[in-house]
C-alpha cells in the first residue's frame, strides 16, 4: 500500500527576503514589512474610527492583550500563572490608594503603581520562586483569592465598597492612544527581549534549570527578573483600568483577569507574544459581540481553553504563520 | 470556651480531611492533577438535589446516584481531556481548571444559588457533650470521614489497584514494565478521587445551602491539606487537616470567621516556602524544588 506524508518546505520568497535578506522588489519588501506594520496602523487608526462605545471594547481589549502577553513571558520562563488577577490588582489598588489618598496626579501615579506594582508582585512571589510546574501554578492561583480576602476581612483600602471618584482621563484619545502605544511598545519589546542573550537565559531557564545553575547564573535572581517584569506590565494594566473606570475594588483580583489572559494566550498561541496578541483581538470582542450570554463569558472562555488545550495546543498564530512561510504538499514516502 | 473550640476543632478538621481525601487520591497518590476537583463537588451537590426534588428520588438513592454520576464525569474528563495532555503538567493543570470552571460558572449562569439548594441532613437531633451541643449530622461526618480515611490508608497500602495508584506516581515506566496500565489506572484514579468528592458534597452540604463559591474554597482547602501534609502520605493528610483545621477554628474564635479562610492560603504560602515536598511527604522532594 502507497503511504504518503505531508511535506512542509519554505517559500521561495521567505528564502529570498527573510534567510538571505536579498530585498529586491517591492513584493519581497512588503512580504517581511506588512506583519509587523499591519498591527501598528490597524491599532493606530481604530482610536480615531470606532464609535464611542467599541472605542472602550478597544481600551478593554488591549488591556487583555497586554495581560496575556505578560502571562506569556512568563510562561517562557518556566513559571505557569494561573492568578494573573495579582498583577492586575495590585497596580491597581496603588493606583487608586496613591491617586485618591495621597493626591498624586494621574502621569505621576500610572508610572509609580507600574513600577511598585511591579516590584510587590516580584516580592509576593519569591517565596516559590525555588519551586515549578504545578506548585507555581498553585500558589498563583491562591494569592489573588488571598489579598482579596484580606481586603474583605479587614475593610483596609474601602474593604467592600472600595475606592471610587478616581481621577479619570482628560479625554477618551488620550485613553486609547495610551494603551494602544503601550500594548504595541509590549509586544514588540517582548519579541525582541527574548531574542537577546538575556531572553536566552531566561528561556533556559525553563528548558533545563540545572543547566543554568551548573554555568554560574543565578536562577532565581533571574526568575524575580522575570517576574518583576511581567509584574510591571500586569500592574499597569491595573492602574490603567483604575483611572478608566474612576473606581478600584475588590473586583479587581475577579478571576476574569486569569482565566481570559490565559485563554487569550492559549488560544493565539503560546510563545510569540503576537499570539496572545492575536487571542485578545479575537476573544474580547467575540464576548461583546455576545454580550447577550452575560454570565456565560467565563464558560465561554473555559471553553475555548480547554478546547484549544485538548485539540489545537499548537494555536491559531502558528497556524497562520505556518502558511504564510511554508507550502505543503503530499508526497509518497519512501521504503 | 475551650471545649467547643477543642470539639468543633476535632469535627472541622475531620471535615477537611473528608474534603480532601479525593483529591489527595488523585493528585497526592497517583500524581494526576485534577483542579476541577471543586467543580466536582458542588456538581454532586446539586446532581442530588435536583434528583431529590424534581425527580422525588427518596434521599438514600439520589446520593447515590449523584456519587455515581459524579464518578462518571471524572472518568469522562479523564478520557477526553486528561488523556490527551497526559504528561504535559502544565497543559493537565490548565485543562483541568477550565473544566472546573465550565462546569462552576454554568451552575452560576443557570442561576443555581439561593436558600432552597440545601440536602436535607442524615438525622435530625443533637447530643450533648460535655457542656456543647453537637448536632447528629456531625457526628455522622466524623464517622465517615474516620472510616475513609482508614479505607484510603488500606486501599492504597494492601490492594492491587490501591498499590498501582502509587506505583504510576512513583515511576510510571517500571509500573508500566510490571504490567500496570497506567492510562487505566490513572482514569480510575480521577474517577475515584471524583466519586470521593461527591461522598464529601453528600455529607458536608446539608449543614448549609450549596452555593457555586464553596466550589473554589473546596478546591483551595483541598489543595492546602495536600500540600501540607504532603504528596504521596495518606497518614500527611490526616496530620495537616488537624492543624489547618485547629488553626481555622482558633482564628474563628479570637479574630471573627471572615479571617478562616485566609488560614488555609497563608498555610498553603508557609509549607511551601519551608518545605514544599509537604510534612510527611517522601516523593518528589528533589524534582519539585531547584
Amino acid at each position: 500500500m502507497k503511504q504518503r506524508r505531508k511535506e512542509r518546505i519554505d517559500r521561495g520568497i521567505k528564502a529570498r527576503s527573510d534567510d538571505v535578506f536579498s530585498l529586491n522588489s517591492f513584493r519581497e519588501m512588503l512580504y517581511v514589512a506588512v506583519p509587523p506594520l499591519a498591527p501598528v496602523l490597524i491599532l493606530l487608526i481604530l482610536p480615531l474610527e470606532l464609535p464611542s462605545y467599541w472605542q472602550k471594547v478597544l481600551v478593554s481589549t488591549c488591556v487583555f492583550a497586554l495581560l496575556a502577553m505578560s502571562w506569556d513571558f512568563l510562561v517562557g520562563v518556566g513559571m505557569v500563572s494561573l492568578g494573573q488577577a495579582l498583577f492586575f490588582g495590585v497596580g491597581a489598588y496603588i493606583a487608586g490608594i496613591s491617586n485618591k489618598i495621597l493626591g498624586l496626579p494621574i502621569w505621576i501615579d500610572i508610572p509609580i503603581a507600574t513600577v511598585l506594582g511591579g516590584a510587590i508582585c516580584a516580592v509576593l512571589l519569591t517565596p516559590v520562586l525555588r519551586l515549578r510546574g504545578v506548585y507555581f501554578s498553585m500558589v498563583t492561583l491562591v494569592l489573588p483569592l488571598m489579598l482579596e480576602r484580606i481586603v474583605e476581612a479587614s475593610g483596609a483600602f474601602g474593604g467592600t465598597e472600595g475606592i471610587s471618584g478616581i481621577t479619570p482621563f482628560p479625554n477618551s484619545y488620550t485613553e486609547s492612544y495610551l494603551i494602544v502605544f503601550a500594548t504595541l511598545f509590549a509586544l514588540f519589546a517582548f519579541r525582541r527581549l527574548v531574542t537577546t542573550d538575556y531572553g536566552l537565559v531566561l528561556k533556559a531557564i525553563k528548558d533545563n534549570d540545572r543547566a543554568v545553575m551548573s554555568v554560574g547564573i543565578n536562577i532565581y535572581w533571574m526568575k524575580a527578573q522575570a517576574l518583576f517584569i511581567s509584574g510591571c506590565v500586569g500592574a499597569f494594566c491595573g492602574a490603567f483600568i483604575t483611572h478608566v473606570y474612576g473606581f478600584v475594588g475588590m473586583p479587581s483580583f475577579a478571576l476574569d483577569y486569569s482565566i481570559l489572559p490565559l485563554s487569550s494566550a492559549v488560544v493565539g498561541g503560546m510563545g510569540t507574544f503576537a499570539g496572545s496578541f492575536l487571542g485578545a483581538f479575537i476573544l474580547v470582542p467575540l464576548s461583546e459581540a455576545l454580550r447577550g450570554i452575560g454570565g456565560l463569558r467565563i464558560v465561554l472562555y473555559s471553553f475555548f481553553l480547554v478546547f484549544f488545550i485538548v485539540a489545537l495546543p499548537e494555536g491559531i498564530f502558528h497556524y497562520i504563520q505556518r502558511k504564510y512561510q511554508q507550502f505543503e504538499r503530499w508526497v509518497e514516502v519512501d521504503k | 470556651m475551650w471545649e467547643v473550640a477543642i470539639i468543633y476543632g476535632f469535627i472541622n478538621s475531620v471535615i477537611l480531611a473528608l474534603t480532601a481525601l479525593g483529591f489527595s487520591l488523585t493528585f497526592g497518590i497517583s500524581g494526576v492533577p485534577n483542579f476541577a476537583y471543586g467543580a466536582m463537588y458542588i456538581f454532586a451537590g446539586f446532581v442530588s438535589w435536583l434528583l431529590l426534588n424534581k425527580l422525588e428520588l427518596p434521599f438514600f438513592a439520589s446520593a447515590l446516584i449523584a456519587i455515581a454520576f459524579t464518578a462518571i464525569l471524572g472518568a469522562a474528563m479523564y478520557r477526553f481531556v486528561l488523556l490527551r495532555v497526559r504528561g504535559l503538567v502544565i497543559s493537565e493543570v490548565i485543562a483541568t481548571f477550565g473544566v472546573g470552571l465550565i462546569i462552576l460558572e454554568l451552575f452560576r449562569y443557570l442561576g443555581f444559588s439561593g436558600f432552597e439548594y440545601t440536602l436535607p441532613v442524615f438525622s435530625d437531633g443533637s447530643l450533648l457533650i460535655g457542656h456543647t451541643y453537637v448536632d447528629y449530622q456531625r457526628l455522622w461526618i466524623v464517622g465517615v470521614g474516620i472510616l475513609l480515611a482508614i479505607g484510603l490508608y488500606f486501599f492504597t497500602h494492601h490492594t492491587k489497584i490501591g498499590l498501582a495508584f502509587r506505583g504510576i506516581a512513583q515511576d510510571e515506566h517500571t509500573a508500566l514494565s510490571l504490567g500496570i496500565n497506567s492510562d487505566r489506572i490513572a482514569g480510575l484514579s480521577v474517577a475515584f478521587g471524583s466519586g470521593l468528592a461527591a461522598v464529601a458534597a453528600i455529607l458536608i452540604l446539608p449543614r448549609g445551602t450549596i452555593s457555586v463559591n464553596d466550589g473554589y474554597d473546596v478546591l483551595i482547602n483541598a489543595m492546602a491539606v495536600c500540600i501540607i501534609g504532603g504528596l504521596g502520605s495518606s497518614v500527611g493528610v490526616v496530620l495537616a487537616s488537624f492543624i489547618i483545621g485547629y488553626a481555622q477554628i482558633m482564628t474563628d474564635i479570637l479574630s471573627g470567621p471572615q479571617w478562616k479562610m485566609i488560614i488555609s492560603l497563608i498555610a498553603i504560602l508557609v509549607i511551601l516556602v519551608v518545605k514544599p515536598s509537604g510534612l510527611l511527604g517522601k516523593q518528589k522532594e528533589l524534582e519539585e524544588r531547584i
